[in-house]
Parts: structure tokens; C-alpha cells; sequence
């Protein structure tokens, strides 16, 4: 099938960013990020089961920069994606969606991705080096 | 006829509009999200608590009852709910068929092999020696 070069919906270079679509793009963004991060995870779980060298070989590469990069960005699309989801939740029950509520429910998505992620690190850094 | 519509008559003949399916997707997904707030809270909590153990803590961890199911309820809901929210995205961004098509069938059978290894390796720590 020969596709049409007709132009397409909804031209999104004419827009300026506003937070509700930065969010709105992010939660996709987040969403994918974690779907790739999640074999991260089994990878770790196979690794454990497979036995010690296999385990050694994940931790090594998690306490690696670009490891520790990873289960960074990983730990901000996580709390990013869990307070934002929440927030749609609470939009699927028909509230929140007058103006000043969107951008509230947004500003407080954007706080508590930030404390929950410098929380999770500060207490994990605290036990990873003890 | 009493109910006032919008469609033309040609219209509600043809059938055409929306797909008449959907629902049980939007559910799935507000479900498995229900599901996952609980969980990614206690695995987050889990893993920081675990940072920096060796592999014998690791596996005493999942040999108690509580994580190894926990583990196994949390890999289901979050590889269904990935599938659910990529299956959206494939069908959003990827204009041709072949190939939407293609990365449908691929990123649900990637999926289940990935669940399939989680859910493996969760128990073979459990029951395994």
C-alpha cells in the first residue's frame, strides 16, 4: 500500500511546550523505558538463579557507572510512571480535570517523582556501602 | 426512533467508527495498574533494603513464601501491562501495516518468553538448592 503524503494531526512543532503535554509525552516515554528496564530485571533474576558467577557478573555491571546510570534513569521513569499513573487513575473517575487542578495534580507528579527518586537513593546508597 | 443521533443514515448502515473493542484493554490496564502500585512499592522497598547483599542474602530472600510469590505476581502484572501499553504505542507511531504488524507479533511472543524466564528463575531459587 502506497501511503498518502497528505499532512498529518496534529502538527505538534506549532505548539509550545506546556507542562500538561510534557507530561503527557513523558508517561509514554517512562512506560517504554521501564518495558526495556524490566528485562533488566528478569536478566538479574536469571543471573541469581543460574548461580554465583552469573549473579557476580549483574552485580558487577550494576555497580558499574553505566550500570548505576541505568538503575538511575530506571528508579525516575519508575516513580515518574507510578505517581503519573496514579494521576490518571484518579482522572478515569471523571475528577480533576479543571485547569487549575491539571496543573496542580501535575507540579505535585513532578515533587513527589523528585523526593520519591532522591529518597530511594539516599537510603539504597546508605546500604549499599555498609 | 426517539433517540436523537448525529450519524447520517449511510453512516449507521455502513457500520463503520469505532472498532467495538477496546474496553476489555482499557481494563486490563487500569487493573494490572491497580495491581502494580502495591508492588513496585514493596519491590522498591525490597531491593533497597537488599542493596549491596550478597547472593546468598538474594536467595534466602526469595525462598520465603512471601517474595517468591510476590515476585511472581509482580513479574505477570508487569509484563501484561507492558504489553497492554506497547501494543498502544506499536499501533500509535508505526504507520505501516507490515511492520506494526510485525512488532506486535514480536513484542507480545518477546513478552511472554521474558515472564516465562522471571517466573522460571523465581522458582527455581525457591524450591532449587
Amino acid at each position: 500500500m502506497t501511503s498518502d503524503p497528505r499532512p498529518l494531526s496534529p502538527h505538534l512543532q506549532v505548539y509550545r511546550w506546556q507542562l500538561t503535554s510534557v507530561l503527557s509525552i513523558l508517561h509514554r516515554i517512562a512506560g517504554v523505558a521501564l518495558a526495556a528496564g524490566t528485562v533488566l530485571l528478569v536478566w538479574w533474576l536469571g543471573a541469581a538463579a543460574d548461580g554465583p558467577e552469573p549473579y557476580a557478573r549483574v552485580q558487577a555491571f550494576l555497580g558499574s557507572w553505566p550500570g548505576r546510570i541505568l538503575l538511575f534513569g530506571w528508579s525516575v521513569a519508575l516513580f515518574y510512571h507510578l505517581a503519573n499513573g496514579l494521576r490518571h487513575l484518579w482522572w478515569d473517575t471523571g475528577r480533576g480535570f479543571e485547569l487549575r487542578q491539571v496543573y496542580l495534580s501535575g507540579w505535585t507528579v513532578v515533587g513527589a517523582t523528585i523526593v520519591l527518586t532522591l529518597l530511594a537513593w539516599g537510603v539504597g546508597l546508605s546500604h549499599w556501602s555498609r | 426512533m426517539a433517540t436523537p443521533t448525529l450519524r447520517s443514515s449511510l453512516g449507521r448502515a455502513v457500520g463503520l467508527g469505532s472498532a467495538k473493542e477496546g474496553v476489555a484493554h482499557w481494563w486490563a490496564q487500569r487493573i494490572t495498574a491497580l495491581a502494580l502500585v502495591p508492588l513496585t512499592l514493596w519491590f522498591v522497598a525490597a531491593i533497597i533494603e537488599l542493596a549491596g547483599a550478597d547472593r546468598a542474602m538474594f536467595v534466602e530472600w526469595v525462598k520465603s513464601p512471601l517474595p517468591a510469590v510476590l515476585l511472581v505476581l509482580l513479574l505477570l502484572a508487569t509484563f501484561y501491562h507492558a504489553a497492554l501499553g506497547l501494543q498502544v504505542v506499536i499501533e500509535d507511531y508505526i504507520e505501516n501495516t507490515a511492520l506494526r504488524l510485525g512488532l506486535l507479533i514480536v513484542m507480545r511472543l518477546a513478552a511472554i518468553v521474558f515472564v516465562v524466564r522471571g517466573i522460571f528463575a523465581v522458582l527455581k531459587l525457591s524450591f532449587g538448592a
